[in-house]
């Protein structure tokens, strides 16, 4: 059975992405042991909140250097919102400019769009060549929650492997997924996103085993 | 392209059970929080607010409870509210696997609780509740009242709900107690009035009678529709309601 950590590092409610790991088939640790983090199968980053918040908790358990450790390993880590923005190299919000992990090139920062944040049920455009969204149909939607987003990528700063990008719109459009070599990463909670999420989660675990 | 309308089922729970009657004819147990959730996911749900009208300490930890099983069964945002007074209320619910907090008599009392919590958890898990009715001597016209519609408060509805976006709510849901339970349709002048003012997501709650009238309240500047005693009688299905929108123009899930 595939060995999955979620990093416990004080943010938010991760007792829902526990259990939809759980039913994707995964053995769930929630920790934030560093060595157990470092040696699981798949480590899972999730997070809600703020960014500058995310990342003093991140730094607080050492999470960044797990992060940082795994990858230089090759081996799989899935952040999830905020989770997702942390790995970028910094967060804007409120004027203030935070550094993220930095495993990504550009900047997370306010979407623009009449109604903040943007909370509900969005479609995604998803290529061909991802695994992630592999047999989910493209109309399905995902659960979003959030005001921040990455808008950009600057391709050649990327890690390795020419990373997958997928796209959603709120306003404007913005990062929902990326999917690096071992890192993928989406804006959404797939966790709350219902069959479509638990497929995504599903499809996740395929590549970590 | 654009995000979904949500259509949210309300639950009045009292200590783990659900208190309004519920008419499903393929339920074991109607009053079940947790069935019930189960049954709304398949129905197509786009969120679950459980609303707790508990009284004593004893029967909070059967909400408690009760918000912990839906969240490990049921994989959709679940908001709760009732009865949130304090910062570690919030805690507690979130804990248990809350996706978001409704706060109502509890910011009226002290405003100051709305932005605890949004700074604490961020706003996007703090939902300001508000129960309005309609009160010529206000400015907007409209009054936020306690005490289930029955208490005024003085407190100008639309300053409120401005007040409570500024203060980090990252959504605000207005109750209509004039409509509520009549059947007749969403108080669509205090949506747009509203709307006018803040810039985070609005639920429309109260007034659902037919499938006619929700997009009409999506017009008027909802964000998402909550119901309950249409879905729980089974007057109305999710997925009509769903199809109705959608008719109308509005994207659905």
């Amino acid at each position: 059975m595939t060995r999955v950590v979620v990093l416990d590092y004080g943010s938010g409610n991760i007792r829902s992405a526990e259990r939809a790991l759980a039913r994707a088939g995964a053995d769930v640790e929630v920790t934030a042991d560093f060595a157990a983090a470092l040696d699981a199968d798949g480590l899972v980053v999730p997070g809600v909140g703020a960014f500058a918040a995310c990342m003093a908790g991140l730094r607080a358990v050492r999470g960044d250097r797990v992060v940082g450790r795994r990858l230089a390993g090759g081996r799989p880590v899935l952040g999830i919102c905020v989770g997702m923005q942390i790995l970028f190299e910094r967060g804007v919000e409120h004027g203030v400019q935070t550094e993220g992990c930095g495993e990504w090139p550009g900047v997370v920062d306010r979407l623009c769009a009449d109604v903040l944040p943007h909370m509900g049920w969005n479609t995604v455009e998803a290529p061909d060549e991802s695994l992630l969204f592999a047999g989910i149909d493209p109309g399905e939607r995902f659960y979003f929650v959030h005001s921040y987003a990455a808008r950009s990528f600057d391709l050649a700063g990327a890690r390795a492997n020419e990373p997958v990008l997928t796209w959603a719109t709120h306003g404007e459009p913005f990062l929902a997924a990326v999917e690096n070599g071992p890192l993928s990463a989406v804006q959404f909670h797939p966790e709350k996103s219902g069959d479509a999420g638990a497929q995504l989660l599903s499809n996740w675990l395929k590549g970590v085993s | 392209m654009t995000v979904a309308v949500r259509v949210i089922p309300c639950l009045d729970v009292d200590a783990g059970r659900v208190v309004k009657g519920i008419r499903f004819t393929d339920l074991r147990d109607a009053g079940d929080p947790v069935e019930l959730a189960r049954v709304y996911d398949r129905e197509g749900a786009d969120e679950l607010v459980f609303f707790d009208i508990t009284a004593s300490a004893q029967g909070r930890d059967t909400t408690y409870d009760v918000v912990r099983r839906t969240a490990e069964q049921v994989f959709i945002p679940l908001t709760v509210g009732g009865g949130v007074r304090a910062v570690e209320d919030v805690d507690l619910l979130l804990r248990a696997g809350a996706d978001k907090v409704t706060v109502n008599t509890g910011a009226v009392a002290r405003p100051e609780l709305v932005r605890e919590a949004a700074e604490r958890f961020g706003s996007q898990c703090v939902v300001l509740s508000m129960d309005v009715h309609r009160a010529p001597g206000t400015p907007s016209g409209f009054e936020v009242t306690t005490h289930g519609g029955r208490r005024g408060t003085g407190i100008d509805a639309v300053e409120w709900a401005e007040r409570g976006a500024k203060l980090g709510a990252g959504e605000i849901t207005l109750n209509s107690m004039d409509a509520d339970g009549t059947g007749d349709g969403y108080d669509l002048e205090l949506i747009r009035a509203v709307r006018g003012v803040v810039g985070v997501p609005i639920v429309a709650s109260g007034g659902a009678g037919t499938l006619a009238d929700f997009a009409p309240a999506v017009d008027a500047g909802a964000d998402a529709v909550l119901a309950a005693t249409v879905f729980h009688f089974g007057q109305l299905r999710i997925g009509d309601v769903k199809a109705r929108l959608s008719e109308a123009g509005h994207p659905v899930r």
